[in-house]
């Protein structure tokens, strides 16, 4: 074992190598030797660099950083079917960990996925590896609706507690219940809408708590960081409802005349939001410039990754991170993500933006779904 | 290729739960290879159930008398009635042969979604059931034997909110961990519950 140099990551860092992409979406067969800490694609719009960056997010629980539908992803032209594989490597390089997800061309959209050889399923690839993503399409989480923003809250709850979807699935089911009830023109059962109510509160509570504890977990990582040069983001949890299962249950009763007018639930955690503002100088993150709040969201998805990491190895996908910063705050990125000792993979259009890290990083040109590795 | 009619059994079998078409076909072929032994076994058993099966007046069940011999079986507890969603939870819990009482079957369970309302269950007769507080079968516990799903759950939630002012001991079956689960492998949900519902060490 080969290309690996000792100390190229820093002490206990665990990364991915030895990345292989057959027939995913555009990427015939890519091969990615040889990685650093950073990772930077480079290539024209369209080339396959973010198809790469989403083929590494498959490889965590869940439908990857585009949330696409499995047979999406299996490239035009083949016989149907894709393969992602890497290895898991620590820092003597002998410990290799071989780790793959695939689908086969009968079965477009189930997800396969082996562990050294062995079948298991997508969820326990999270025992593995931690992956974070910020993509463009996020940068829009400020000025998006309050349930864009509860979906991102919901996300950064689940990287943390598998147990959270489970429990979101349940209070969305009762929730819909609840509503198809209220819209009915004869009057409700109040015995049906009790037991509904009885429902809502008992996994509402859990959900609240969930949102509640990552707000302050990663608000108390926030908090250790300085306030310039990148904005700083102060997080709060906005509910109209109150916490506890009990309190929970009596809001959605005392609610219910309201609701029955409104034909559907204006009562309880799925109308919650989560505010963001400017630490330091108290103004919301939707009236920040473009660039600030790109850092803002930068910092909260790093601090997060640092939480759901605890410990396994963590990857970060950071697809077209670099536009919209100053050089001061992108170098600041630089030198944060470098210490958070994650392994950072980055795409960009163009290598100048990068070059605060061009020595260190492993850089490949992605042309054509091909890739050539260039430093 | 088949003929129409082997083709028609063929399909009437793969609609059973559970079969298929490749099974359906599989078992066909089984079946006309024993046209004499078990293919007639098999004619007579259906046509019995089809002339005495019949549903139960008292709990629904699904028997081939009425009412159903569990109703009918004097060493029966009739004091302890068990409430469950369907026949088919009815028989598992009856198969562990561990609840002496009689059962009560809902038919289902209620959801708004898919139009099922109380009504359309067999509520009103399990409310009139254990109402009935003067004659022989004077029920004093009722066991909510409901599925842990959501739909279960507001089910049994329900029924609990209808037989309130009753002087029963309403009781529920226990969720948690499972018999010979390890705690490392449960989801958090399990977990949760099964902390919620801890009890005493006995003795």
């Amino acid at each position: 074992m080969v290309h690996l140099a000792v100390g190229r990551y820093p002490l206990n860092c665990m990364a991915l190598d030895r990345i292989s992409l057959s027939r995913f979406r555009n990427h015939e067969a890519t091969a990615l030797d040889g990685t650093r800490q950073f990772n930077l694609l480079v290539g024209e719009n369209g080339a396959g660099k973010t198809n790469v960056l989403e083929a590494l997010s498959l490889l965590s629980p869940g439908r990857g950083l585009r949330s696409a539908r499995l047979a999406e992803m299996a490239g035009n032209g083949g016989p149907g079917g894709f393969a992602i594989g890497a290895s898991l490597i620590a820092g003597d390089a002998e410990d290799l960990i071989r780790i793959g997800t695939y689908t086969e061309p009968d079965r477009p959209n189930r997800r396969l996925v082996k562990v050294n050889g062995a079948s298991t399923t997508a969820a326990s690839l999270g025992e593995w590896l931690a992956i974070g993503w910020l993509t463009p399409a996020m940068e829009r989480l400020f000025t998006d609706s309050a349930g864009a923003r509860r979906r991102f809250l919901d996300r950064m709850v689940l990287a943390v507690e598998p147990g959270h979807a489970s429990v979101a699935a349940r209070y969305e089911h009762a929730l819909r219940e609840r509503n198809r009830l209220l819209a009915e023109e004869a009057r409700p059962e109040a015995e049906w809408l009790e037991a509904l109510e009885a429902q809502m509160a008992r996994q509402g509570a859990a959900l609240m708590q969930q949102r509640a504890s990552i707000i302050s977990a990663v608000g108390a990582e926030l908090a250790l960081l300085p306030d310039e040069p990148f904005a700083r983001p102060s997080l709060a949890y906005d509910t109209q409802v109150p916490f506890g299962e009990e309190a929970l249950r009596d809001a959605l009763r005392v609610g219910r005349p309201r609701d029955r007018a409104a034909a559907r639930s204006l009562t309880g955690p799925h109308r919650d939001d989560l505010l963001v503002t400017i630490a330091g100088r108290g103004v919301p993150a939707a009236m920040g410039s473009t660039g600030e709040q790109k850092a803002l969201l930068i910092a909260m998805s790093l601090a997060h990754a640092v939480l759901a990491a605890r410990g396994r190895p963590g990857l970060l996908l950071l697809d077209e991170v670099a536009a919209h910063l100053d050089p001061l705050r992108r170098r600041t990125l630089f030198n944060r993500l470098r210490t958070s000792g994650a392994q950072v993979w980055l795409t960009g259009t163009e290598i100048a933006p990068f070059e605060h890290i061009r020595a260190e990083a492993a850089i490949w040109r992605v042309e054509g779904g091909r890739v050539e590795r260039i430093s | 290729m088949a003929s129409q009619e082997i083709d028609t059994l063929a399909s009437a079998l793969a609609r059973l739960p559970g079969l298929g078409p490749r099974s359906a076909r599989r078992a066909v072929l089984w079946l006309v290879k024993r046209r004499t032994g078990a293919l007639l076994q098999l004619i007579s058993a259906l046509e019995t159930v089809r002339d005495t099966l019949v549903e139960c007046d008292i709990c629904a069940n699904v028997d081939t008398q009425n009412p159903c011999g569990i109703c009918a079986d004097p060493k029966r507890d009739r004091h302890s009635l068990c409430v469950v969603e369907d026949v088919a939870d009815l028989w598992a819990l009856d198969r562990a042969r561990l609840f002496t009482g009689r059962y009560h079957v809902l038919g289902g369970k209620l959801s708004a979604l898919e139009g099922v309302r109380p009504e359309d269950l067999n509520i009103a007769a399990l409310i009139e059931r254990v109402s009935d507080r003067d004659g022989d079968n004077r029920v004093d516990e009722v066991v909510l034997a409901m599925n842990a799903t959501l739909e279960g759950q507001t089910t049994a939630h329900y029924i609990a909110e209808r037989l309130e002012n009753l002087p029963i001991r309403l009781t529920q079956l226990a969720h948690g961990l499972p018999v010979g689960g390890e705690l490392d492998y449960l989801d958090e949900g399990t977990l949760a519950q099964a902390l919620r519902a801890r009890r005493p060490m006995a003795g």
